[in-house]
């Protein structure tokens, strides 16, 4: 999948990019399995093609959009961003897609849309674990108008030069990388704009646990383990290399401190 | 079966067998074969090893009852260490991969999650077990109070239990969780109806001469 250097601040760390068979082999993606070794042993029964992303709700030109459209939408642009998982783990992984607000500022949301929601598939014929009563499904995941907008927020179709493995999202997906890894849902069918803030499928399942924001915070914990460290997966020393302190925001504060100026961020966890 | 058991061999076997799963850990450690996070991974199998060697020691009894095969008897030990073997590597993995062996992190840790707290009662809990499973424990205690000591096993097996349903909690997958809970529970209802039954034997005994006066009236 060919793209250029992206030009947006903070989209270029200098970090060691993690090897691609760990990002590709060590997962979350819960429709095809709860361990983490699964969806890359699972996930090759999804169908990419043809794929359809339906924006909907608050805007002037809802619709319908191939894949191949969206694909060619706007630039594509290689990203190279920070995840932190929320169980405690980190990856360095170069994306490629380009800012969600390209295909936002297309669809002209109206002045009432305040929240993006994301749906994403669940279709028991190609996912396995569909139909488990670990999430509600279709799992869900939503940002406030301003942090979808951002120019961070990138819509991603590809990893490591490459279109998405299945198991890391396929055919299309979310990267927010100053917020926990779940909250950047894959393999998404359905973007709509909203009012009010909606419901996501780790707060419907744990609350006390999952917040809305589920911004990168050092300072909150989890109620079952420290926020504070993380490993870094693929670290050289392995098993013994030293945890790594987490930064607030994932260290991408420059760029998105502003959005949460004021904001208690541990009440809005 | 008996004889299997009383071979002199039989306890090196069973000694190595329960060791497989720790060599095959270290060798996954040595030779890159743990995925991605094998310090997850070293946490999550010892603490799995654990339950499963707990299962295995509480189901020594019962088959043994079951089955007839006294020597059994011979090997409860030896399993009962090895549960304490394995929530020593558990506890050290999750002291060294999760808190680098940082003692005043690890004391502040312990009592603010409840998942790990648990965790540490039962690790707690089963010390004196394995500190009196030698010979001369039991004489210095006597049999009977040894007994009661060693009946904290039944507690650990519940902390564990919880522990591990804490942990699955936050993403509802109980699946496992269920499997080894429902293991413990018929291992130790076993233990509760083989008491009743016993007490009632006992409560009856008395009755049974009166009945044989019957006759003579």
């Amino acid at each position: 999948l060919a793209s250029v250097p992206s030009k947006v601040a903070g989209a270029q760390t200098m970090e060691v990019v993690t090897d691609y068979k760990d990002a590709a082999s060590y997962n979350n993606f819960y429709e095809f399995g709860t361990d983490k070794s699964d969806p890359a042993r699972n996930a090759h029964t999804l169908k990419t093609r043809p794929w359809t992303v339906e924006v909907e709700g608050l805007v002037n030109k809802p619709g319908k959009f191939g894949i191949e459209d969206l694909l060619k939408l706007s630039a594509q642009e290689e990203r190279i961003y920070r995840l932190r998982c929320v169980e405690g783990w980190s990856m360095v992984i170069p994306w490629i897609g380009y800012s969600l607000s390209e295909l936002i500022k297309k669809v002209e949301p109206q002045g009432s849309a305040k929240y993006v929601e994301f749906l994403t598939l669940a279709d028991p014929k190609t996912m396995p674990f569909v139909g488990s009563r670990v999430l509600d499904w279709p799992y869900a995941e939503g940002l406030r108008m301003d942090e979808a907008m951002h120019p961070l927020t990138l819509l991603s179709f590809g990893m490591y030069g490459e279109v998405l493995p299945n198991q890391n999202g396929a055919p299309v997906r979310l990267v927010v990388p100053w917020k926990y890894g779940f909250k950047s849902a894959k393999s998404i069918v359905k973007i709509r704009f909203v009012e009010k803030e909606p419901g996501t499928a780790w707060n419907k399942a744990a609350a006390n646990e999952y917040g809305f924001y589920s911004n990168v915070n050092p300072e909150v914990d989890h109620p079952r383990w420290s926020q504070a460290t993380e490993r870094r997966i693929g670290e050289p020393g392995g098993l013994f290399a030293k945890r790594r302190k987490t930064l607030m925001f994932n260290g991408y504060e420059p760029q998105v401190g502003q959005l949460y100026a004021g904001m208690d961020l541990k009440k809005f966890y | 079966m008996n004889k299997f058991l009383l071979h002199k061999a039989g306890k090196p076997v069973v000694f190595i067998a329960c060791l497989l799963p720790f060599a095959w850990l270290v060798w996954g450690a040595f030779t890159d074969g743990l995925g991605a996070n094998p310090a997850e991974y070293l946490l999550r199998a010892t603490g799995d090893w654990t339950l499963r060697f707990l299962c295995i020691v509480l189901a020594v009894t019962p088959l043994r009852v079951m089955t007839g095969t006294p020597a059994m008897a011979r090997y409860r030990r030896m399993l009962g260490l090895y549960v304490y073997f394995y929530v020593c590597l558990h506890f050290l993995a999750y002291a060294w991969f999760d808190m680098g062996l940082d003692f005043d992190a690890i004391v502040k840790d312990i009592p603010k999650r409840p998942f790990i707290l648990v965790g540490f009662a039962a690790f707690v809990l089963l010390t004196p077990l394995a500190a009196t499973s030698f010979n001369r424990a039991i004489k210095a205690l006597g049999a009977r109070r040894w007994q009661w000591l060693h009946r904290l096993v039944y507690v650990t097996a519940g902390l564990g239990l919880l522990h591990f349903f804490w942990m699955r909690a936050g993403k509802n997958n109980f699946g496992e969780v269920f499997v080894y809970a429902a293991i413990i529970g018929a291992l130790l209802a076993w233990r509760l109806w083989r008491a009743l039954a016993s007490r009632q034997r006992t409560r009856t005994m008395p009755a049974a001469p009166a009945s044989r006066v019957q006759p003579g009236k």
